[in-house]
């Protein structure tokens, strides 16, 4: 009998859409029992939440005082004391999952497979490698748990109107004391979220300045986009490192993408191959972002953009 | 009596060269590998540099480096050394697969033998991209971890650690012994220079075959198929900003 718990994502008494996502993916092992654990210090709406998601048995909420915050060396030991029963472990390959999931996995003594992207089977899985130069089918020996992270963007949420019966535990855990919390510097909140949003508008080196990319927020704010840069953006210092699009930052899959700017290097290309339509806006006709782009125009940005908000203010009159 | 040496350990990893386009082999049986440039994993060279900018400020004595690879992996021991490291440790392979949670024990056993007050690496090889190492060292030392570090304060008994977290930018205090895994932007590894090429030639280097750690690879995860990723049409060029503008409201995204 296959059994999935999944380890949900949340802050701030809501469930990430990366959770809906990783209950999906394990959706797609035929026949299974899905129950999400969701560790809280008792009294939060989210487990209610997922206990909406389609295809959810059971939600179990871990209580204890030290979920206030949400951090590996604490919530590592909570996951390994439920997870015992279940044949298979996943997370959200998201930087909650990728930095609590080996070390759930190490207390486990099981193999941990990071960023799945499809499932095959029980034990056969597709990941990428070399920033998702290759895919590889990895085969893990029967009757091994199996710990993994889900690629958020290879799966849909899971749909809601589910009703799973929640059940909540404390947990008596031992617990390190030699991790705190310091602060979290939130990133601004005011656009929608870079992982989820349906239309991404990113920025590159060719902004020239962290004044130019006010052009981007420009764009995106009337199309009710979210915001992304390149990694050379990012590192020329014209936005921040948690709107860097790649595989070193967030690997998206909106309908749109809209690169303005960006040439296209390898590492960006692999944080968007999964975007529905990919549009690039670069002067270089030999730029690489053409070779994946579905609609390209060559030109000087700073004429295009402004033109394009005209057109979109005009159509809209 | 004197006090034990302040040591850092950096775990180190050989990697395919970052600039190197890789490509998959016909049959399917993994990537090309032959002939093509390997050098340290980025991720591992600013590990490397940490380290020694903590050890510069007088954060500690010595920094040891520390690699899982075979025999001829020995080049990339020296270019850390020549960076600045003071020795290096070799484990050495002969052909055996280390899963991270195997690697993650051999460390261990590194941790054992050297004390370290502080283990850092990269928070991922660019050639799997497991991105699990340094996490399941931490847990099986049962000790903090730091991952996607971006800056790294030290007190003598502890590690305030900012971290690159989806939500923004993350800040952590941890006590020591801790592992730290890096991210991109923590520093700027420094280039070496000729002279310290050289001197890196007589640092001290042991080699540990695997077999002395009494840690056995592990067998359960098998890379059954290597393919090339689906590649995506070529699409169409538009003229000027009204054909783009009418493109996009043709397809219904504006």
């Amino acid at each position: 009998m296959t059994q999935v718990l999944v380890i949900a994502e949340h802050a701030n008494g809501r469930l990430n859409v990366s959770t809906a996502k990783t209950v999906r993916a394990a959706s797609s092992l035929a026949g299974a029992e899905i129950v999400v654990a969701v560790f809280t210090t008792g009294g939060s709406p989210v487990a209610a939440q997922a206990a909406q998601l389609a295809g959810v048995t059971r939600v179990l909420e871990v209580t204890h005082v030290a979920n206030e915050h949400q951090l590996a060396a604490t919530l590592a030991p909570q996951v390994a004391e439920v997870a015992r029963p279940f044949t298979h472990v996943f997370a959200p390959s998201t930087t909650f999952g990728k930095d609590l999931m080996p070390r759930v996995a190490a207390l486990l003594d099981a193999p941990q497979l990071s960023d799945v992207m499809s499932i095959e089977s029980d034990t056969r899985f597709r990941r990428p490698i070399y920033a998702g130069n290759a895919i590889t089918t990895v085969e893990v020996t029967a009757g091994t748990k199996i710990v993994a992270t889900i690629r958020t963007a290879s799966f849909e949420a899971a749909a809601g109107g589910g009703n799973a019966k929640v059940e909540s535990v404390a947990s008596v855990a031992a617990l390190p004391a030699h991790t705190r919390f310091v602060t979290l510097a939130a990133a601004a909140a005011d656009r929608p979220d870079l992982q989820s949003a349906s239309k991404v508008i990113s920025g590159g080196r060719a902004l020239a300045s962290a004044e130019a990319f006010k052009l981007i927020y420009g764009l995106a704010d009337k199309l009710g986009a979210a915001v992304g840069a390149s990694r050379a953006a990012v590192d020329a210092g014209y936005a921040p490192n948690d709107m860097q699009v790649g595989q070193t930052g967030k690997i998206i899959a909106p309908e749109l993408y809209i690169a303005i700017g960006i040439s296209g290097a390898i590492q960006h290309l692999t944080g968007i191959k999964d975007a529905r339509t990919i549009v690039a806006i670069n002067k270089d006709s030999e730029a690489p972002i053409f070779e994946v782009a579905d609609i390209g125009i060559v030109g000087d940005l700073f004429t295009i953009v402004p033109e394009l908000e005209k057109l979109i203010d005009a159509s809209r009159q | 009596m004197t006090n034990p040496p302040r040591r850092i350990l950096v775990a180190i990893k050989r990697v395919v060269d970052y600039n190197v386009r890789i490509r998959v082999k016909p049959d399917g049986s993994g990537v090309m590998l032959d002939g093509v440039k390997l050098s340290i994993n980025p991720f591992d060279q600013i590990a490397v540099e940490e380290a020694l900018r903590i050890k510069e400020r007088g954060g500690a004595d010595e920094v040891v480096i520390a690699t899982i690879a075979p025999a001829d992996a020995q080049s990339t021991l020296r270019n850390a050394l020549a960076m600045g490291a003071q020795r290096a440790l070799h484990v050495v392979t002969d052909g055996a697969h280390l899963e991270p949670l195997a690697a993650a024990r051999v460390l261990l056993k590194l941790v054992e033998k050297e004390q370290p007050f502080l283990v850092i690496l990269g928070k991922q090889a660019i050639d799997d991209d497991n991105n699990q190492t340094g996490q399941m060292l931490a847990a099986l030392w049962n000790r903090p971890q730091a991952t996607f570090a971006s800056k790294v304060e030290l007190t003598d008994t502890t590690a305030r650690v900012t971290r690159e977290v989806d939500a923004g930018l993350e800040t952590l205090e941890v006590d020591l012994p801790a592992v730290i895994t890096t991210d991109l932007r923590l520093n700027e590894p420094r280039f070496v220079k000729l002279p310290e090429i050289m001197k890196a030639k007589t640092k001290p280097l042991e080699t540990l075959p695997l077999g002395s750690l009494g840690v056995a690879p592990d067998a359960r995860v098998k890379v059954t198929k290597t393919e090339p990723p689906p590649g995506r049409q070529r699409g169409i060029m538009v003229k000027d900003t009204a054909a783009l503008f009418a493109e996009l409201q043709k397809r219904g995204l504006v």
